[in-house]
């Protein structure tokens, strides 16, 4: 464990001290439940952008691929507007539909060479374009018990949401570290031309990366839907860039080759804690923006410090 | 071809293991290989030689599938094959060590080993780290290394890191029942003297049940370790030469196609320097991450050579003043004036030049062209104000080509397609090209030249001191550091421990700073 692993957490451990100090309603058990369920989301879906990031990939079909499965899942449950009454088989299927989107970036990357940048920018318009059309204009709302039950059954004190969070990480972390997919992915952001010369293909590797990641986005996308009772094609708005922060901000390295899912889940974690600190220690909320920001830029660079080198090359 | 082997002969000649026949490769602009021949026999180290540029690396890709040839044969143990890709030569029984960059940083030593062919260390995609270490660990043991296969392999010394290499290569021979063939591209080129004997010792033991084909420009090497020598020059065979009674420059004649100069630290051809007043240079107290209290004086005009052995400092020390190292104590000036260390701009702009041992990663930018990398600290060369000016650039850039004889099909072509020697004569004009370099810091700059190249590189550094400039050179072997050197500076563990003269015709040997050394 070098520094730059453990960094993060005891930047982690330094900005939580911090709010506890500042804040009574910050060191209630009731709050620390509300950090955790709010971290939920975000938590799967920097556990799929993780791989991708790995491989020294980016990835910003996030807000599409869970705009479709947001929509998706919402329509194949009990909703307001159709009669379709699938439950879990409905998960599965809106899950299935971000996978293939995922799917897909990675087969334009590694058929058409074009960056992950675009491919990835691309096929969130593609996401969002069929969020759109499954849309059509009316919102709909689900009635199926199980899945809004999701959002507000507690076992523990934490929600389901937060529960499958969990379980995501775990089966994050053992892809990452027992499979050659996940070695794989590591490797392949070490010294990817190293993997050819040893007679690797790494193609197929690089399209079920983007795969697996668009299964966690679609299941963050189902979560979403979870929580507000609706499929929205904003589900997931945002998500891109702050997942993106979360796993840097937790030691993942965009260049690839570094971190992983459990620091990534520190990022996540920080963010979320850095959110919810600052409304309560009553930080105007015009100057929330801005102080996270700082604090996101000072706690990498914290965490950097210790391995900078004269003339290291950063991009 | 001469190295058809006659019927009768056939008999009693020990098997062929592998055998190129007339290799074509062209690239465009060069003819890389013009009809190669080559005869690798079982339990036999072949040594092949050449000049910068000769085709030798050409010739081993294509063995391993990484080249695609134009035209040629290949045949292995009297099969014509055609080897589309490493994987296809391995199931040949072909490997190679590559000679940089080709395991991965950060994986661990087991999972590099068997990276590609994981066999039992996994199991429908799922890793089984035992297994996976079991693996690692016989490799290793079959050249005899205690490497921890659970180790990450960036935390590996250089030397380590080949052994692993090596260890991985020889799993080719799980995919044939036939002894391999393995090939060694430039191993030695960055390791120190003792960890060649290491090496020397694995081929040794590799050729009881293997081939090898083994590259090296220190021709002594070759001849030391192999059994034949083939030799390349542009492209095509020139011969061959068994070792048992070769003489390095009878080598170097049959490279060059000529009789080379003896001498080639051209040392007896310049004058001393004149008797010096004030050092250029001077050293006091320097402190650093991994050097302490380092004195050191250059005068204008003299080559001042720093020996020691790994970790003893003598690299960061250069590095130090270039400003490319953070110092935490010490003074330095240069003609008088305090030369500012906080980084390599200020370098620079006070007159001080350095070429990076690294290459590939700090001496040069690899897509760029030649001509860029050329000039790349005198951008006025090339540039009015913000503005490129080509043909300013390129008449400069053509004369240096010319003066250094660089091989490059143009001065536009990406230096990353140069051979190494080529990139590192690039490298170095880059602060002859700037012409008011006062210090330069020379670290390893004839690593991976061959000798025409490093005799070259030794006049100009004969040229550039008896102009005034002051030299610190990390010489590659201890003979270059002696015979190019006026000064030899031993360092150890961080100290500058001894100073020992060396003046034309009065030059330690060897073994008196190995003395120092250790
Ligand atoms: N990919 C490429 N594209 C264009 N030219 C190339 C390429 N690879 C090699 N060459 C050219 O082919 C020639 C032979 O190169 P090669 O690398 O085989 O030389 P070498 O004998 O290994 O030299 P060195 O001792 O410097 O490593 C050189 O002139 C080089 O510029
Ligand atoms: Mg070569």
């Amino acid at each position: 464990m070098s520094f730059r692993d453990t960094g993060p957490l005891i930047a982690l451990v330094v900005i939580v001290g911090i709010f506890a100090a500042l804040s009574p309603g910050f060191r209630t058990l009731s709050n620390a439940q509300n950090i955790m369920d709010a971290a939920a989301v975000l938590a799967v879906v920097t556990c799929g952008v993780t791989f991708v990031l790995m491989m020294g990939s980016i990835d910003l079909s996030t807000p599409g691929i869970m705009g479709a499965s947001a929509i998706t899942v919402a329509l194949l449950v009990a909703n307001n507007r159709n009669d379709n009454e699938l439950g879990l088989l409905g998960v599965a299927l809106a899950i299935l539909v971000a996978a293939g989107l995922g799917c897909l970036s990675g087969l334009a990357l590694v058929l058409l060479k074009v960056p992950s940048f675009m491919t990835t920018l691309g096929v969130s318009a593609v996401g969002l374009g069929v969020a759109t059309l499954l849309f059509a204009g009316v919102q709909p709302n689900i009635s199926d018990g199980t899945l809004s039950g999701w959002a507000v059954d507690r076992f523990l004190g934490l929600s389901t949401l937060t529960w499958i969070a969990v379980a995501c990480v775990l089966v994050g972390w053992m892809v990452q570290r027992y499979t050659r997919l996940g070695r794989y992915a590591f490797a392949i952001g070490g010294a990817e031309e190293v993997l050819a010369l040893s007679g690797v293909n790494v193609k197929p590797y690089k399209v079920a990366v983007f795969t697996m990641a668009g299964a966690f986005y679609g299941l963050g996308g189902v979560m979403v839907t979870s929580q507000l009772g609706a499929g929205l094609v904003q589900a997931g708005r945002g998500y891109d860039f702050s997942a993106i922060t979360a796993a840097v901000v937790g030691g993942t390295l965009l260049a690839g080759g570094r971190g992983g899912v459990l620091h990534s889940t520190v990022g996540v974690l920080l963010v979320t804690v850095l959110t919810n600190g600052l409304v309560l220690v009553g930080v105007s909320p015009y100057w929330q923006g801005g102080v996270q920001g700082l604090i996101v830029v000072a706690a990498v660079a914290a965490a950097v410090i210790p391995q900078r080198r004269r003339n290291q090359v950063t991009k | 071809m001469n190295m058809q082997i006659e019927p009768e002969q056939r008999a009693t000649a020990p098997v062929t293991a592998l055998e190129v026949r007339g290799l074509v490769k062209h690239y465009p602009g060069v003819k890389a290989l013009d009809g190669v021949d080559l005869v690798v026999r079982q339990h036999e180290v072949v040594g092949l030689a050449g000049e910068n540029g000769a085709g030798k690396s050409t010739l081993l890709k294509a063995l391993v599938g990484l080249v695609r040839p134009d035209d040629g044969e290949i045949w292995v143990r009297g099969e014509k094959v055609r080897l589309r890709s490493v994987v296809d030569a391995a199931d040949h029984g072909i490997g190679m060590v590559f000679q940089e960059q080709s395991l991965v940083p950060n994986l661990t030593v087991a999972e590099n080993i068997v990276l590609g062919s994981e066999g039992l260390g996994v199991r429908r995609g799922v890793y089984r780290w035992d297994a996976m270490r079991r693996l690692a660990q016989e490799q290793l043991d079959k050249i005899g290394s205690r490497i921890d296969p659970l180790a990450r392999t960036d935390t590996l010394t250089f030397a380590d890191r080949q052994m692993v290499e090596i260890a991985k290569v020889l799993r080719i021979e799980e995919r044939t029942s036939h002894p391999p063939v393995i090939i060694l591209d430039e191993p030695t080129s960055v390791l120190e003297s003792k960890e060649i004997d290491a090496l020397f010792t694995q081929v040794r033991r590799l050729r009881e049940f293997a081939s090898v084909v083994f590259v090296s420009h220190r021709l002594d090497e070759v001849l030391d370790v192999c059994d034949r020598v083939a030799v390349l020059r542009g492209g095509q065979s020139v011969g061959e030469l068994p070792t048992a009674d070769a003489a390095p420059d009878q080598l170097h004649r049959m490279m060059i196609g000529s009789t080379g100069s003896d001498d080639h630290y051209h040392g007896a051809a310049v004058e001393p320097p004149a008797e010096p007043r004030e050092p250029r240079l001077v050293v006091r107290g320097l402190c650093g991450r991994t050097f302490r209290d380092v004195d050191l004086d250059v005068h204008a005009g003299e080559i001042v050579g720093i020996v020691g052995v790994h970790g003893s400092g003598r690299e960061d020390v250069c590095r130090a003043l270039f400003g490319a190292e953070p110092t935490t104590a010490g003074e330095v000036t240069l003609d008088g004036e305090e030369l500012d260390l906080s980084g390599t701009r200020a370098a620079c702009a006070a007159g001080v030049g350095y070429v990076p041992a690294e290459r590939k990663t700090e001496g040069m930018v690899g897509p760029m062209s030649v001509a860029d990398n050329m000039t790349l600290t005198k951008q006025e060369a090339r540039c009015s104000g913000p503005l490129v000016r080509p043909r300013k650039q390129a008449k400069l850039v053509d004369t240096w080509i010319q003066r250094l004889s660089i091989r490059t099909p143009h001065r536009g072509t990406p230096i990353q397609r140069l051979s190494g020697g080529n990139q590192q004569k690039v490298v170095l004009a880059r602060w002859l090209v700037s012409g008011d370099v006062r210090l330069l810091l020379l670290d390893h700059p004839t690593r991976g030249l061959d000798i025409g190249a490093r005799s070259e590189v030794y006049r100009l550094m004969r040229e550039l001191a008896s102009s005034g400039v002051a030299t610190v050179l990390l010489a590659d072997s201890l003979e270059e550091a002696i015979g190019m050197s006026d000064r030899i500076v031993v360092m150890n563990d961080g100290r500058a421990t001894t100073e020992v003269d060396a003046p034309v015709g009065d030059k330690p040997t060897p073994l008196d700073l190995v003395k120092e050394m250790v």
